[in-house]
């Protein structure tokens, strides 16, 4: 099929902007993303996969200048937790702030060095992962990362390592447009958590694709960056085996336009595939979830948890979807997506979908939009709450299934303390 | 036939998997009538578009509406987004008006229509005669005076309406819509295309172009219809499409309940119906549109049947207009309907309630769309999707609550049932919601027979095929329940023999 010229026209004007970098396995990857990229186009407005997000902004040869955020005085998400720092500054690693890539069960490189080799275990995985996700739903801005990103982290994980490995991307010139991709694999009976915050750049692009082995376990949490104007599309692609686990928390407050995207196959039997989200907006805030999780084997269990609070004009969309194939029988998938509406502004554009060939399955979603809940703010008022204190409460109680989702308590109480004094902050 | 040797579930009663594979091979009305029938060339061209403009002797304004249809039609494409998968359908290898020559003169009433047609009716259970009930309705007596008025359409004519003369009585409008077209221009003028305009979609815009006969109704301001109507609709020529054109006006504070039924033989090939159906209510009226749609479903290898696409819309013009849309779709290879609503008056209402069964090779994409503009507009929606054999079955669905629909809600439920591991059943809801002052709430399950049911039904000591069959039967209740009474007949031989079969 002929790919419409204006996606042609976006994806040229896109590249003379990019340096394409050659040489080792990596280079083979990038060449092939480059082919694949060139017969998609960049995403359209009128494509069904951006009817609710506009990614005009994305497409764009520049990255819209961002004014440096002031976080004042609210310390950096997971400071209190003992972890492998390393830290990207406008997309480009920051060796002098980095802790020394050493950790016990890991090994960890970067991808611009390893990439020169002829042979690396990251082949199998880099580009590879991004391949799977582009059917039946096309996404050329992830094949596009896999072509032209320079920068991002090789992690091979054998054993369980002792603490976890953060990803910190700082954010310090105003018109950074930062490319990463990251790669992650997680050996059999390996368990690892990778935190990742941070704005990262007035716009980022942002691909991570994961190998979950059989009996592996996989945590993923994420604070995006409170910028206001930043630009992000962030694709996570995993590939879960048998008994194994994937499971990924992202909270996302403020931002112009994030797209985060997860592609998840469930290929090995009994394994467990939770995506989570809390985005929360106040006005200038387009927020948009799209996940398609893909039941392959028998007795696995899916879970989506996508919470948004919403204030002037924001919008929060949710497209998911739950594939379960013929013979993936015994699938449990579950999918909410609810949005609290704090004024009449707002907007909330959902599309949850199943598409199931199985017969013995049980999969559910569910969607829900409104404003805060008066019978029950009354109920608190009449107790003595005043209002405000009441209204952050039922926003709280109404983040907290997702939050719920986080295992580690530590890295749960980090997340809901940024959620009040985000609530703090844009009091209603 | 379904393979009934495969493996039957914990929970899923065989009599049910028997009796869902059963129905298309045992589709009641595949006969068809030797009729000599009146054909216009096959094809559609501008030509063809004029000729049935002349057949209907239509005045110039109608010919000038459908000829800009079709100038806009050649221009669009078929639409894709729907998840089925049916070969490429020739649009010229199609005839697009079928006339039994018996109609050649308009017959002044019934009593003058082709005796062959009459039998038909009256095989497929439809009477033409003006008698109380319909054969069948049980109770019906003790219900008073139930009547329906039906107007039969056989393939693309309008062979007869019942009842015109005690409806006219009530000042109801019920004729073709040939008739009203000749009869009442001003009201046809004013509303047709004024729900779904010409250009509206690909299927649709044809529609416009192409269409022959139809139901038309209006009923009078404060005017409670005094009976329920009816159009029956039968193909009968081969390679022959379908496309009617019904439109309801229920002017302001009238009620009406119209029923609709549709059938067709079994042949080989597969054969294309496209029609529109437009209501308009108006302020504090109300309109219960129920369909029992069993046109020919093809065999069990996919061979034949009929290509179905739908566009039928309803307007809420006025302040607390309520439409409620309630069908059974159990036949066609391909059915692609939405029957929708706009919530456009304060406080209107749409209800949409649908059992849409698939079997062996039948692909069915349906479902609605909730489009709230009004005010405290309430919407609620109830779709049960069954599939066996190899067959799709596809909820799409859009619920939209637009800025200044302030303090509106919407409800939605659609279950999916699966029989058999070798179907599909999807579900893809768009929720848009734009007030924050509205509650929308969407749940949707894709199950086998839920366990825990079977279980609490079996502790009271139901033996395990009596509390199947009273899950699977509480599974299409809600929609049941909806239908008018004369169509509980029609949609328990549709539904009950599979679904219910196993009770008692």
């Amino acid at each position: 099929m002929a790919v419409l010229q204006s996606k042609q026209d976006a994806l040229q004007a896109r590249l003379s902007g990019l340096q394409f970098a050659p040489g080792g396995w990596l280079g083979a990857a990038r060449s092939e993303a480059l082919r694949r990229v060139t017969a998609m186009g960049l995403p359209g407005k009128r494509d069904e996969y951006w009817r609710y997000s506009d990614p005009t902004g994305l497409n764009a040869t520049d990255a819209t200048p961002v004014d440096l955020f002031d976080p004042l005085d609210e310390p950096a998400p997971f400071s209190g937790v003992d972890r492998l720092k390393i830290v990207f500054v406008d997309g480009v690693f920051d060796a002098s702030q980095s802790d020394a890539l050493a950790l016990e069960g890991v090994q960890i490189e970067h991808l611009a060095e390893a990439g020169r080799a002829d042979i690396h275990w990251a082949s199998a995985l880099y580009g590879v992962l991004e391949t799977r996700g582009q059917s039946p739903v096309q996404r050329p801005l992830a094949a596009l990362n896999s072509a032209f990103a320079a920068q991002g982290v090789l992690i091979r994980v054998t054993a369980t390592p002792s603490k976890p490995i953060s990803l910190i991307y700082q954010h310090k010139t105003a018109t950074s447009d930062a490319m990463l991709h990251h790669c992650v694999k997680v050996e059999s009976g390996a368990e690892v958590t990778i935190l990742e915050n941070g704005a990262a750049a007035a716009r980022l692009s942002h691909v991570m694709e994961v190998d979950v082995a059989d009996g592996a376990r996989f945590h993923h949490i994420r604070a995006q960056g409170r910028a206001h104007l930043r630009q992000a599309i962030t694709h996570l692609f995993a590939r879960i085996g048998r008994n194994a686990a994937f499971k990924s928390f992202t909270l996302t407050a403020n931002g112009h336009l994030t797209r985060n995207e997860a592609v998840l196959e469930l290929l090995g039997a009994d394994s467990v595939a939770h995506v989570a989200g809390a985005a929360l907006g106040d006005g200038d805030f387009h927020h948009d979830d799209t996940v398609f999780i893909t039941h392959a084997a028998e007795r696995c269990e899916s879970r989506q948890v996508f919470k948004k609070v919403l204030k002037n004009g924001a919008v929060g969309v949710f497209q998911g979807k739950i594939l379960v194939k013929q013979g993936a029988q015994k699938t449990d998938g579950y999918q909410i997506s609810q949005a609290l509406m704090l004024d009449d502004d707002s907007q909330f554009l959902a599309k949850p979908e199943l598409e199931i060939y199985a017969d013995d399955v049980k999969c559910s979603h569910g969607s829900t939009s409104g404003a805060i809940d008066e019978t029950a703010l009354f109920y608190l008022r009449s107790r003595g709450v005043p209002l405000r204190a009441a209204q952050s409460l039922l926003v709280l109680a109404f983040l907290a299934e997702a939050i719920a989702e986080i295992e580690d308590e530590e890295i749960s109480d980090d997340i809901r303390q940024r959620l009040q004094s985000w609530l703090a902050r844009h009091e209603h | 036939m379904t393979d009934l040797d495969l493996e039957v579930r914990d929970g899923v009663d065989r009599e049910t998997i028997e009796t869902v594979a059963a129905m298309s091979g045992t589709y009641k009305y595949g006969w068809s009538t030797e009729i000599e029938m009146d054909y216009a060339p096959k094809g559609v061209s501008e030509d063809i578009v004029r000729l049935i403009s002349a057949k209907n002797e239509e005045p110039e304004w109608m010919l000038d509406w459908r000829l800009a249809a079709y100038r806009r039609w050649v221009q669009m494409e078929e639409p894709s987004w729907a998840m089925l998968n049916y070969p490429t359908i020739d649009y010229q290898d199609q005839y697009y008006y079928a006339k039994p020559k018996s109609m050649a003169v308009k017959p002044k009433s019934l009593d003058e229509v082709d005796p062959k047609i009459l039998a038909t009716y009256k095989k497929l259970g439809i009477p033409l005669k003006e008698q109380l009930i319909l054969a069948g309705v049980e109770g019906a007596e003790e219900a008073g005076e139930r009547k329906v008025a039906v107007d039969a359409v056989f393939d693309s004519v309008s062979v007869g309406t019942t009842f015109k003369a005690e409806l006219a009585k009530a000042g109801v409008i019920f004729c073709s819509i040939s008739e009203a077209i000749k009869d009442h221009p001003e009201l046809v003028k004013k509303y047709l295309g004024s729900v779904v305009p010409q250009s509206d979609n690909f299927f649709a815009t044809l529609n416009s172009a192409v269409f022959s006969d139809g139901s038309f109704v209006y009923i009078p301001p404060g005017t409670r219809c005094p009976m329920e109507l009816s159009t029956y609709f039968r193909i009968n020529a081969e390679n022959t499409g379908q496309f009617e054109r019904t439109l309801i006006i229920a002017d302001k504070g009238s009620y009406v309940s119209y029923l609709e039924g549709c059938t067709a033989p079994k042949r080989d090939t597969n054969q294309l119906h496209a029609a529109v159906v437009e209501l308009v209510i108006l302020e504090d009226a109300e309109v219960k549109y129920s369909t029992v749609q069993n046109w020919y479903p093809g065999d069990e290898n996919g061979l034949g049947g009929i290509y179905n696409f739908v566009t039928k819309r309803a307007d809420c013009r006025g302040d607390r207009a309520k439409v409620m849309w309630t069908q059974v779709e159990t036949g066609s290879a391909i059915t692609w309907k939405y029957p929708s609503c706009i919530l456009r008056g304060d406080d209107s209402q749409g209800e949409f309630y649908s059992i849409a069964i698939a079997n062996n090779a039948q692909q069915a994409d349906t479902g609605t769309k909730m489009v709230h503009l009004g005010k405290r507009t309430k919407s609620r929606i109830v779709s049960k999707g069954i599939s066996a054999g190899r067959a799709q079955n596809t909820y799409r669905g859009l619920v939209s609550m637009h800025p200044k629909a302030t303090d509106s809600r919407n409800y939605t439920q659609c279950d999916s049932l699966l029989i058999g591991d070798k179907c599909g059943a999807h579900t893809v809801p768009y929720i848009e919601v734009k007030n924050n002052s509205s509650r929308v709430e969407h749940e949707a399950t894709t199950s086998k027979v839920d366990d825990d049911q079977l279980f609490y039904c079996r502790s009271r000591g139901m033996d395990e095929e009596e509390a199947v069959a009273l899950v699977v039967n509480g599974f299409c209740k809600e929609v049941l329940q909806a239908l008018p009474m004369e169509f509980a007949m029609e949609a328990q031989s549709l539904v009950a023999i599979s679904l219910e079969g196993s009770v008692g």
